[in-house]
């Protein structure tokens, strides 16, 4: 019988990225229905350093293959050893992060061990209810009780679709970073690590990395960003826009702003949401200065969460915010910043 | 180089309304264009054919409609097109797409394919992974550049969020293109023209289905299903807050983020 909630964990340069952990998390909570082990698989070479901090945030288990053809990320070495795995233990779920190497690598080893995969995930649970199970036995799904049902955002985010793999092991999906979340560090925590031999063969290295560039964070397309820290004509001017440049850079968003600042050429026009700019959907969307033109909200409506700054307590952006706060936005900007990397520093050294 | 380019049609909004009474999508009279990406896979195919000559074959699978992509793509200089297109194919997630496409682009031959990473409306990014596998080939997703190409490699910029490997990769392969890639020409008079005079050929059922897993293609087969479709709940007028000091402003803002795992 299939078993375990595996989690294949993202390194880079030898470093467990954030989202392993989240999904180990997520794992630990799926765990509380499932009654599985929440097993950690590990890719990489010299990465034994690494594993304590897995059993750390809730692993059970952890599957290490070290490799030096896993120090970089390459497709086939990376299929074939998580393929491996499958084939070894048969597990019940496998997330991987939907990040640029886990939307390569997940739909790959998907059609390699024939099972369904779903794409980037918000949100994952165990089949409870009598309609559920319903459901998965209708669609041939022998044991609806390990039933994984699967959330994700479809059509830009306007719609949501609930997902099942009723016939096939593992049940796979990958998950999108930032979504799940770690619990809380047990240092105390131990667990079975399994150290899983694999023979590569150099034909398995079917491509051939030339080289590796580190960059420095890059501006991303404004389409494309998590987070964005926008501002209006309440900035006031173009110094102005250290306020939210600021702001973007304790959370790691984008800057973004209204029509009415690129045409005062108080920043770039590649900045520029809304009608005649950009149409962003990102997770976070904070509106600072912005009264809320309709050709602005057109372009930001879709945001997941919007919370804004304004002075003026009748601006349209209210009505399309979670959270609007009527104050100066040059006082709370700064505090903000602050408090958002001393939250953020603390949750990292936790 | 004989280079595919396998192409998406999907609807030109995101603005896709859901229909209440069968919970399915309504895509009458939203007008569909070549998915981003893939329009981005089709340009970077014709500069490679302009480079190595060859030629670049443009492969859709979809309801007949979808014939209107592949006519944009001839026009904007493609050799030519084909239509994967049966009833049995319909309500393929993933997984059945890619074990289509497979057969078909076996029976027209390649040394090359390129896909668009992923496509506006289903946003998976999991069909050109998928078709790889399916071919055997190696793959290179998320490519932003192509540095060097020839008939027996290329070597390109394959995009990670923490920076970007240089590969080398022989041909037969697969490549999944990004916006960055380049900058989709529009389609000329002359291939506008040229584009009505050209056949689609139409790859169905009977054609392929000697190599099709047959279990695993369609609504039926696929492995995975929806359980539902929702639109997401409106945005209710939020909580907006006044004569807050700044320190209860800060929390509040904080409260709000770590609600919503935003930090």
């Amino acid at each position: 019988m299939s078993k375990g909630i595996f989690v294949v964990i993202e390194q880079v340069n030898g470093k467990v990225q954030n989202v392993g952990l989240e999904l180990v998390g997520e794992s630990t909570r799926l765990k509380e229905d499932l009654k599985d082990d929440v097993v950690a698989v590990l890719l990489g070479h010299n990465m034994e350093s690494q594993v304590d901090k897995l059993f750390h945030y809730g692993a059970d288990k952890v599957i290490l293959v070290d490799d030096a053809m896993l120090e970089n990320y390459a497709t086939e070495p990376y299929t074939k050893a998580i393929t491996a795995i499958v084939n070894e233990y048969d597990p019940e779920i496998m997330l991987f992060g939907a990040s640029s190497i886990g939307r390569d690598v997940a739909p790959r080893v998907a059609s390699r061990v024939k099972t369904g995969l779903v794409a980037d995930t918000t949100g994952l649970r165990m089949a409870k209810t009598e309609a559920e199970f319903a459901k998965e036995a209708s669609m041939g799904c022998t044991d609806p009780t390990r039933a994984l049902l699967m959330t994700r955002p479809a059509f830009g985010g306007n719609i949501m679709a609930t997902l099942m793999c009723p016939r096939t092991k593992p049940q796979m999906a990958t998950v999108r970073p930032g979504v799940m979340k770690r619990i809380e560090k047990d240092t105390t925590k131990t667990g079975e690590l399994i150290k899983f031999p694999i023979e590569f063969t150099a034909a398995d290295m079917n491509i051939e990395i030339l080289d590796v560039v580190k960059a420095d964070k890059k501006s991303v397309d404004l389409t494309e960003a998590t987070m964005i820290v926008s501002g209006g004509r309440g900035v006031g001017n173009a110094e102005g826009f250290s306020y939210i440049r600021d702001m973007a850079d304790a959370l790691g968003a984008e800057v973004g702003s209204s029509r009415a600042c690129v045409d005062a050429q108080w920043i770039e026009k590649d900045r520029q949401v809304g009608q005649t700019g950009k149409t962003v959907r990102p997770l976070l969307y904070m509106a600072c200065g912005i009264s809320g033109a309709i050709q602005h909200v057109a372009g930001m409506e879709n945001s997941e969460v919007v919370i804004s700054i304004n002075k003026n307590e009748s601006a349209p952006i209210f009505e399309v915010s979670d959270l609007g706060i009527v104050g100066d936005l040059k006082v709370i900007l700064p505090k903000l910043a602050e408090a958002v990397r001393k939250y953020k520093e603390a949750k990292a050294s936790n | 180089m004989k280079i595919i380019v396998c192409i998406k049609q999907v609807p030109d909004t995101v603005e896709v309304k859901i229909d209440p009474k069968t919970g399915t999508l309504i895509r009458d009279g939203v007008p569909s264009i070549i998915n981003y990406d893939d329009k981005t896979g089709i340009e970077a195919a014709l500069q490679l054919k302009e480079q190595l000559g060859g030629t670049v074959t443009v492969v859709s699978m979809g309801p007949p409609q979808a014939e209107v992509a592949l006519r944009e793509a001839l026009a904007m200089g493609c050799d030519d097109a084909y239509l994967v297109s049966a009833r049995e194919f319909g309500g393929s997630d993933t997984y059945a797409t890619s074990g289509i496409l497979a057969g078909a682009v076996k029976t027209i031959g390649y040394d090359m394919i390129i896909t668009g990473r992923q496509a506006i409306d289903g946003d998976t990014a999991q069909v050109g992974p998928q078709l790889a596998e399916k071919l055997s080939i190696p793959q290179v997703s998320y490519v932003e550049e192509v540095f060097e190409a020839t008939e027996e490699y290329v070597v390109v910029k394959r995009q990670f969020e923490s920076g970007y490997h240089k590969v080398k990769i022989q041909t037969p392969c697969l490549l999944t293109a990004i916006a960055e890639l380049a900058e989709p020409r529009y389609m000329s008079v002359r291939g506008i023209v040229e584009a009505y005079e050209k056949e689609i050929k139409t790859i169905g059922f009977e054609d392929i289905k000697d190599g099709l897993e047959l279990d695993m293609i369609g609504l039926k087969g696929s492995p995975t299903n929806v359980y539902q479709s929702f639109t997401k709940e409106l945005k209710g007028a939020g909580t907006v807050l006044k004569d807050l000091s700044v320190e209860e402003a800060v929390a509040a803002i904080i409260q709000k983020m770590e609600d919503k795992f935003i930090i």
